[in-house]
C-alpha cells in the first residue's frame, strides 16, 4: 500500500503501523465525556453523526417525491400528502442539513486546527450549538409527527397564516431554535479567527477554507436574527390574530417576503461558500501548487458575501415589486457571478500545470466544478428578467438550486469528509470503491436534475403532484437518476463506517498536504498541538513542505 | 454549568504535554485561550457580535414600523396620540439611570471595590423592575381601552373621537382599523424589549449572588463588561422606540 506512481497517498509501513496512543477519541471514555464535551473535534463529530441522520431523512422524502412523479396521475399519495412531503423535505435538507454541513462538522473539527489555536473561543456556546440543533431537529420532526406543515419550507403568507390548518407554528419554533444554533456557530467562528490565531498567521496566511468560513459566518450573524423575527411574527400572526402580513388588515404579505428572504438569500450563500472552502483545499492538495490567485479567491468570498445581501428580491420579481427595483436586483443578481467565476476561474488555473492526481476528494472536487458551474450560470439566467417570468415557479428553478446546493454543496462536503476523514479518524477510506461511489453520484445527479432543466423549461411547474402525460419520459429519466443517486449516497455511509475499524492506518499526512492540520499525528490530541505552531510561512506552500520533509525523521505509527 | 468542561481540563494538561502557563493568575483562565488578555477581548469581541445579531432582530421589526408608518400615516399619528408620554419619558429616565448604575458597576469592579459593586448592581436591578412596572401599567391601560390587538381590537373611539371625548381628526372605518398594526408593532417592539430587560433582569440577579461572593474582587471582571455591554445595549433600544412610538408623530391638534 505504498505510495505508486498515479497516487501522492503516503501511508505508514502497515506491518507496524498504530494509531496514536493518546488522541481526542480515546482521552475520555464513556457517553457523558461526548454530550458533556467542549472540544471542537467531538462537537464535530456529533454533528457529522447528526447531520447524516437527518440527511437521509430529508433524502427519503425525496425519493417519495420522486416516486410519485414517476406517473402523470397522482397515485402515490394524496395532493396534500405531497405537499407536506416536499415541504418537509425543503425545510429538513435546508435548515438541519444544508446550513450546518460543513461549518458544523468539518468546520468545527478544522478551524481551531487551522488557525494553530486549540479550540474554538467558546466551546460552551459551541456545545449549546450542538444541542440547539438536536431540540429544533426534534421539533421538526414533531411537527411531521404531528400530521406535518405544507407551506413549503418557505413559509409564505398569507398561505401559512390564513390559509392552512397545519403545524406551521411547531415548524417554525423548530427552525427559530436551529437558527440560534447556526448564530452560535457563526459568532464563534468570527471570533476565533479575530482573536486566537497563533503567532505569525497573519489574514493573508490563513487557509482559504478559513476565508470562506469567515464570509459564510458574517453572514450567519447578520442574517439570521432577521428571519427569527419573520418568523416570530408569522407564529404571533397564526396565534394572536393579528395583521402584520394579512392584506385584509392593512398587512402586506410582501413585507414578508422581502424580510424572509432578507435572510434565505444570503442563507444560499451559507450553504454553499463553506463548499468553496474545502475545494479550494482539496484542488490545492491534488494539484500540488499553491491556489491560483490566493487573495483574489479569499476577497470573492467576502465578495460574495456582501453582495449576496443585496440580491434579495430577484426571489420576488414577479411578485409585484416595482420595475425599476426589479431592474436594480437583477443587476446586483448578475453581480454576484462575478465573484463566483473569480472562484471557479483560479480554481482551474490551480490545476494549469500542476501534478494533478485523481483521488476520491478530487474527484468528487471535479464534481464540484462542473455542477457549479452549470447551477451558477443557470442562475444568470433566473437573474435576467424576462428569463425569470417564464422560468420562475417551474421544475428549472427546482433544477438550478439543486445544481448549487446538491451538486455544488454536497459534493463539497463529501469531497471534504473523504478528504479529512483520515485525519478525523486516523484511518483511510478504501480507495475504489470511493471512486465508484464518487462516479455514481456523478452520474446519478446529471441523470435527475438535468431533465428537470427541460421539464422547467417545457413549462412543468414545481409543488404539484400530477402532471400533463407529455412530461413524463423526462419525469421517468429523472426518478431513475434519484435512485443512482440514493445508491451514490448510501455507498459512503457503508464503506466509511466499514473503515472506522478495518481502514488501513492513515499516519499524520497522507496527501502530502501543507495544511497545519496534516503536520499533527492523526487523530489529533485533545488540544490539537504540543506545542503551539508560529507560522513562517504562506499557505499551500509545497517547498516548504518538502524541505520539512527531507529533514525530518520519520517514524511510524 | 462550568464543572463539567472544567472538570476535564487537568487530565488533558497532563496527557497534551507539559506545556504548562506560567502567567495563569486567575483560576477563570480557560486553557484554550493563551493568555488573559486573549480570553478577555474574545469574551468581549463575541459579546459585541452578539450585540450586532441583536440588531438584525430589532431591524426586522424596525422596518416594518418604518414601512407602514408611510402607509398608514394617520393611524399612526392617531396611535401615536394615545400612548402617554409622561410615562414614557419617565421611564426613559429610569432606563438611562439603570444604566448609569451598571456602568458604575463596571467601575467597581475594575477598581475590585466588592461592596460598592454589590449596591450598585441592586441599583441598577431596581431601575430595571421600576421601568418594567411602568410598562405594566401602560400596558394595562391599553387592555382597558381595547387597544391590544385581537379579537377585542376596538376602533369605535377612532372613528368617533368625539363621542369618545377625543380631539382628533376622525378616521374613516378602513384607517381606523390600521391603528391595529400600529398597536401591535407597538406591542412587539415594546414586548421584545421587555423580555430582554426581564432577561437581563434574570443575569443581573446571577452576577449580584457571584459578585456578593466576592468572584469578581479579584481582577476578574468579563462577565461584568460583558453584561454591561448588554445592558446598554436594550438602553439604546428604548432610546429609539421611544421617539419612534411616542414622539414623532405627534402633532398639535
Amino acid at each position: 500500500m505504498s505510495a505508486t506512481s498515479s497516487t501522492i497517498l503516503n501511508l505508514p509501513d502497515q506491518r507496524t503501523a498504530t494509531l496514536p496512543k493518546r488522541n481526542y477519541i480515546n482521552n475520555e471514555d464513556g457517553l457523558l465525556s461526548w454530550l458533556l464535551t467542549g472540544d471542537h473535534k467531538r462537537i464535530a463529530i456529533l454533528y457529522l453523526i447528526s447531520i447524516t441522520f437527518f440527511f437521509f431523512i430529508g433524502g427519503a422524502f425525496a425519493g417519495l417525491i420522486r416516486l410519485e412523479l414517476l406517473t402523470p396521475q397522482g397515485d402515490l399519495m394524496a395532493s396534500d400528502t405531497y405537499n407536506k412531503m416536499f415541504s418537509m423535505h425543503g425545510i429538513i435538507m435546508v435548515f438541519l442539513f444544508l446550513v450546518p454541513s460543513v461549518p458544523a462538522t468539518l468546520g468545527n473539527f478544522l478551524m481551531p486546527i487551522m488557525l494553530g489555536a486549540k479550540d474554538l473561543a467558546f466551546p460552551k456556546i459551541n456545545l449549546l450549538s450542538w444541542y440547539l440543533y438536536w431540540l429544533g431537529g426534534l421539533v421538526v420532526l414533531g411537527a411531521l409527527v404531528l400530521g406535518g406543515v405544507d407551506t413549503g419550507w418557505t413559509f409564505t403568507t398569507p398561505l401559512s397564516t390564513h390559509y392552512l390548518n397545519t403545524h406551521v407554528v411547531t415548524a417554525a419554533t423548530g427552525v427559530f431554535i436551529l437558527g440560534f444554533s447556526s448564530i452560535f456557530t457563526g459568532l464563534n467562528f468570527i471570533v476565533t479567527i479575530h482573536r486566537m490565531r497563533a503567532p505569525g498567521m497573519t489574514w493573508f496566511r490563513m487557509p482559504l477554507f478559513v476565508w470562506s468560513h469567515y464570509a459564510a459566518s458574517l453572514l450567519m450573524v447578520l442574517g439570521t436574527p432577521v428571519l427569527a423575527i419573520t418568523l416570530t411574527l408569522v407564529a404571533l400572526e397564526r396565534l394572536a390574530g393579528i395583521g402584520v402580513f394579512d392584506p385584509t388588515k392593512g398587512g402586506d404579505p410582501l413585507l414578508f417576503q422581502h424580510l424572509f428572504w432578507f435572510y434565505s438569500h444570503p442563507a444560499v450563500y451559507i450553504m454553499i461558500l463553506p463548499g468553496m472552502g474545502v475545494i479550494s483545499e482539496v484542488i490545492s492538495t491534488f494539484s500540488r501548487k499553491r491556489v491560483f490567485g490566493y487573495t483574489a479567491v479569499a476577497f470573492s468570498s467576502v465578495a460574495i458575501a456582501l453582495f449576496g445581501f443585496f440580491v434579495w428580491a430577484h426571489h420576488m420579481f414577479i411578485m409585484g415589486v416595482s420595475n425599476y427595483s426589479a431592474l436594480v436586483f437583477s443587476l446586483l443578481t448578475m453581480l454576484v457571478a462575478v465573484p463566483s467565476a473569480i472562484k471557479t476561474f483560479n480554481w482551474a488555473f490551480t490545476m494549469q500545470k500542476g501534478s494533478i492526481t485523481f483521488e476520491t476528494p478530487m474527484l468528487y472536487a471535479f464534481g464540484f466544478l462542473g455542477l457549479f458551474t452549470i447551477g451558477g450560470m443557470t442562475g444568470v439566467f433566473l437573474g435576467a428578467l424576462g428569463m425569470d417570468i417564464h422560468l420562475t415557479e417551474t421544475y428549472f428553478i427546482v433544477a438550478h438550486f439543486h445544481f448549487v446546493m446538491v451538486g455544488g454543496m454536497l459534493m463539497a462536503f463529501l469531497s471534504g469528509v473523504h478528504f479529512w476523514w483520515p485525519k478525523m479518524t486516523g484511518r483511510m477510506y478504501p480507495e475504489s470503491i470511493s471512486k465508484l461511489a464518487a462516479v455514481t453520484t456523478f452520474i446519478g445527479f446529471n441523470l435527475t436534475f438535468l431533465p428537470q432543466f427541460i421539464l422547467g423549461y417545457l413549462g412543468m411547474p414545481r409543488r404539484y403532484h400530477a402532471y400533463p402525460p407529455e412530461f413524463q419520459v423526462l419525469n421517468v429519466l429523472s426518478t431513475a437518476g434519484a435512485t443512482v443517486l440514493g445508491v451514490g449516497y448510501m455507498l459512503p455511509l457503508l464503506y466509511l463506517a466499514w473503515s472506522l475499524k478495518y481502514g488501513a492506518i492513515a499516519g499524520n499526512n497522507p496527501w502530502q498536504a501543507t495544511g497545519l492540520e496534516w503536520q499533527i499525528q492523526s487523530p489529533p490530541i485533545t488540544e490539537n498541538f504540543i506545542e503551539i505552531p508560529v507560522m513562517d510561512h504562506e499557505a499551500y506552500d509545497y517547498e516548504w513542505l518538502e524541505h520539512k520533509t527531507a529533514q525530518e525523521v520519520t517514524t511510524v505509527g | 454549568m462550568d464543572n463539567a468542561i472544567v472538570a476535564t481540563h487537568p487530565h488533558t494538561h497532563e496527557t497534551a504535554v507539559a506545556a504548562e502557563h506560567e502567567h495563569i493568575a486567575l483560576p477563570q483562565h480557560r486553557h484554550h485561550f493563551e493568555t488573559q488578555e486573549q480570553q478577555r477581548e474574545a469574551g468581549t469581541f463575541g459579546m459585541w457580535l452578539f450585540l450586532l445579531t441583536e440588531i438584525m432582530f430589532f431591524g426586522g421589526m424596525f422596518f416594518s414600523y418604518l414601512l407602514y408608518r408611510n402607509w398608514y400615516y394617520d393611524a399612526f399619528v392617531v396611535g401615536s396620540n394615545q400612548l402617554s408620554i409622561p410615562l414614557g419619558a419617565a421611564n426613559t429616565a429610569i432606563l438611562i439611570t439603570s444604566g448609569f448604575f451598571m456602568a458604575l458597576g463596571v467601575w467597581a469592579a475594575e477598581v475590585r471595590k466588592k461592596g460598592l459593586l454589590v449596591v450598585f448592581l441592586i441599583l441598577t436591578t431596581l431601575f430595571g423592575l421600576a421601568f418594567l412596572y411602568i410598562k405594566g401599567i401602560e400596558y394595562h391601560e391599553k387592555w382597558e381601552k381595547h387597544h391590544i390587538p385581537g379579537a377585542h381590537f376596538d376602533v369605535s373611539e377612532f372613528v368617533n373621537p368625539q363621542a369618545h371625548g377625543l380631539h382628533e381628526k376622525p378616521l374613516a372605518p378602513d384607517m381606523a382599523q390600521k391603528t391595529q398594526i400600529f398597536f401591535f408593532l407597538y406591542f412587539a417592539m415594546t414586548g421584545m424589549h421587555a423580555l430582554h430587560m426581564i432577561i437581563g433582569i434574570g443575569l443581573l440577579t446571577w452576577l449580584l449572588k457571584r459578585s456578593s461572593r466576592g468572584d469578581f474582587s479579584s481582577g476578574y471582571v468579563a462577565p461584568i463588561e460583558n453584561f454591561g455591554l448588554y445592558w446598554h445595549f436594550v438602553d439604546i433600544v428604548w432610546l429609539f422606540l421611544f421617539p419612534l412610538l411616542y414622539l414623532i408623530n405627534r402633532h398639535p391638534v
